[in-house]
């Protein structure tokens, strides 16, 4: 299968970028007691890194991925991204990191449901306002043709299929050229085929365009055919 | 971010909840539209009704006022000064309310820059002869030409030209009320008596109306050679002279330096008919009141609609944020919506003041008080216009204000999470 063959490429990489690094990052709720969810995490992420989590439901992944994208701020420990550190960055300043170096993934695809799709690829560009809006949306209108998509940047968000809708995420978590891709779960709701062509296209922005990823999951065959399988247990990773 | 792109969400957002947009659109609009009609009645009414006295009434009046003089004999003798004075009620010793020197005063009021014009005047007692029963009355003389472009004296006339007061001897314009008592037509001769026993003839060639139904009964007009003749005085008699500004406002001051000046007693529009002020504030203050309860009543309704668009729009203020906007990018999107509402409301309103102002102008409106008018009087001032729309568009503001800072500080996660 086309899946296996990146595994080979992990060995010859050429010099090692950080581009997220975690240092003993703690995480506790107090509702209505405490509870730690997230132990002591340390770990490094370097560019061009095709990265899962795994770990059985409610050891934490999705907490530590709200922490990892600037989303939650409230953890005690060290979060550096591009090697700046997020702990005392406005809730702006925040913002604009993730809207410039990171793209989010959810397992629900989450558009909004008021724009048409070509629209809904552009809003983190617009956000940014680096680009012009007719550069905007001829950058979007690739993003969707590469993923095969482009007859649908018309239509309205909510007149598409699921498996769509989760390759316009993709295209929407693309368009700012974002250092890091984070999913949660992004096929969690997928059949085996979309969850196949999601995998694929993935597996091109790590290869082909040496894009990063982090990426959430239960599927194990997923999992596996990544570079490297970070996996966690009770807050912990264990390898 | 472009404030363009900031519009563009919260139109695509508007329309999404078109309905409640246009609900929230519409009771601004109404606001409005009863604002601007409603001052616009109350001020067209102010004007008229003020003007039914302010028109007519000289800024200032000059006159000789009789009562005992100032500088009485003992005062000028420095060795009484301590003691007490024991004659009192003391009575003048000159009645007469001739103003001297007419020619002169003339003169220099003219050339005042400050003053519009002036119109002599002259009043005389009489009684009006019905058979054997004798009515009350007072006469003016009056310059028809002065008097008409200062007083608007023409508009008060009807049956007849003002103007044939000039033209013809002993003619008379009759009060209505008293012409209405004699049954007086245009044409006929009445008769009336002078206090000094004198009887005369005059021609009816019109009647007055003032609008205010007692005076009528009294009060009627002739010329000023007329009314020097009823009183039997040369024909340089004058009584009053009528003032009238360029600024009302400077009437108490000038009435002070025109009565030092002419050695007269002045007597400004202020202090003769404080009232009217009063109440025409009154009115305006009532209706403004009203105006801005109801914009506030729409700010509500605009309040109401944001909480309710934020809770549903939860899910697409996380995404939103998870995509990088900022709390108070999304702040700017909640209130551009607020006041796309209060402005688009607030146009809308005024429009439709426009046309309710133009119905209400249309509506008939008879009243013997005011015989220069077939309908309602309506200002169409675009000052009314402009408090609504801007203190709409505020209101909608601050009613936005809130509902925004909930929606800017919507934790994502937390939405996310909930999935
Ligand atoms: N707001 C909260 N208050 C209290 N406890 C919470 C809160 N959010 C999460 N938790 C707890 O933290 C733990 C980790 O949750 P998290 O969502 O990170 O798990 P997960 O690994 O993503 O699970 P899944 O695979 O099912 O998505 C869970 O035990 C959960 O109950
Ligand atoms: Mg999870």
């Amino acid at each position: 299968m086309l899946l296996i063959q990146w595994k080979s490429l992990e060995g010859n990489k050429m010099e090692k970028q950080i581009v997220l690094e975690a240092k003993s990052i703690y995480k506790s709720f107090h509702d209505p007691v405490k509870i730690d969810v997230l132990k002591d995490l340390s770990f490094t992420i370097n560019r061009g890194e095709f990265v899962a989590i795994t770990g059985r439901s409610g050891c934490g992944k999705s907490t530590l991925l709200y922490i990892l994208s600037t989303m939650d701020s409230d953890y005690e420990g060290e979060l550096w991204i591009d090697h700046e550190l997020m702990a005392g960055k406005t809730e702006a300043e925040l913002a604009r990191v993730r809207n410039e170096k990171i793209g989010f993934i959810f397992q629900f695809h989450y558009l909004l449901n008021e724009f048409s799709v070509l629209k809904n690829v552009m809003l983190p560009g617009l956000k940014a306002n680096k680009l012009s809006e007719q550069e905007l949306e001829h950058n979007a209108y690739e993003l969707l043709k590469k993923l095969g998509i482009e007859k649908l940047a018309m239509k309205m968000a909510y007149q598409v299929s699921g498996g769509e809708k989760q390759r316009i995420a993709i295209a929407r978590a693309m368009i700012n050229d974002p250092l890091i891709l984070m999913c949660d779960e992004p096929t969690g709701n997928l059949d085996s085929k979309n969850t196949e062509i999601v995998f694929d296209i993935f597996s091109e922005l790590v290869n082909t365009f040496n894009k990063t990823l982090l990426v959430v999951t239960h599927d194990q065959n997923f999992a596996d055919n990544t570079q490297r399988n970070i996996i966690m247990e009770d807050g912990r990773i264990i390898s | 971010m472009k404030v363009k792109h900031i519009f563009e969400i919260a139109k695509a957002l508007l329309l999404a909840r078109s309905k409640q947009t246009l609900v929230a659109a519409i009771g601004v609009a109404f606001s409005v539209a009863f604002f601007v009609s409603l001052l616009g009645f109350m001020e067209g009414l102010n004007t008229l009704l003020d003007g039914l006295v302010l028109n007519r009434t000289p800024h200032i009046r000059l006159y000789n006022d009789i009562r005992p003089s100032d500088n009485q004999p003992i005062a000028l003798d420095s060795t009484f000064k301590n003691y007490h004075h024991f004659i009192h009620s003391i009575k003048p010793a000159n009645a007469r309310k001739e103003i001297y020197q007419v020619e002169t005063i003339f003169k220099r009021l003219k050339n005042d820059s400050r003053v519009i014009g002036v119109a002599p005047k002259l009043s005389a007692q009489v009684f009006y002869n019905l058979g054997n029963i004798e009515l009350n009355g007072v006469v003016n003389g009056v310059e028809v030409g002065q008097e008409s472009k200062l007083f608007k004296f023409q508009d008060y006339v009807f049956g007849g030209n003002a103007f044939d007061l000039e033209n013809r001897s002993n003619s008379i314009i009759l009060g209505q009320g008293i012409a209405d008592k004699m049954q007086a037509k245009k044409g006929d001769l009445i008769q009336v008596t002078t206090i000094y026993g004198e009887q005369f003839s005059l021609k009816v060639v019109g009647f007055f109306q003032s609008g205010l139904v007692e005076l009528d009964k009294v009060q009627s007009y002739v010329s000023l050679a007329t009314c020097q003749k009823l009183l039997g005085e040369s024909s340089n008699y004058m009584t009053d002279i009528q003032i009238k500004l360029y600024d009302m406002d400077k009437a108490p001051e000038l009435a002070k330096e025109y009565a030092a000046l002419f050695k007269i007693d002045a007597e400004d529009i202020q202090t003769a008919n404080a009232q009217f002020e009063t109440g025409s504030s009154a009115r305006t203050i009532i209706s403004f009141s009203v105006g801005i309860v109801l914009l506030i009543v729409a700010g509500f309704g605009i309040y109401n609609i944001l909480n309710m668009m934020i809770y549903e729009k939860m899910d697409t203020i996380a995404i939103l944020k998870a995509t990088g906007f900022s709390g108070a990018d999304v702040k700017k999107i909640f209130i551009a919506i607020s006041l796309s509402i209060g402005l688009g409301g607030a146009l809308l309103g005024a429009l439709l003041g426009l046309l309710f102002s133009v119905a209400i102008d249309h509506i008939p409106f008879n009243s013997a008080a005011v015989p220069m008018v077939d309908t309602y009087p309506v200002d169409y001032g675009i000052q009314y216009y402009a408090i609504a729309v801007i203190f709409a568009v505020a209101t909608t503001y601050f009613a936005g204000w809130f509902p925004s800072r909930k929606a800017s500080v919507v934790d994502p996660v937390e939405i996310i999470r909930g999935k």
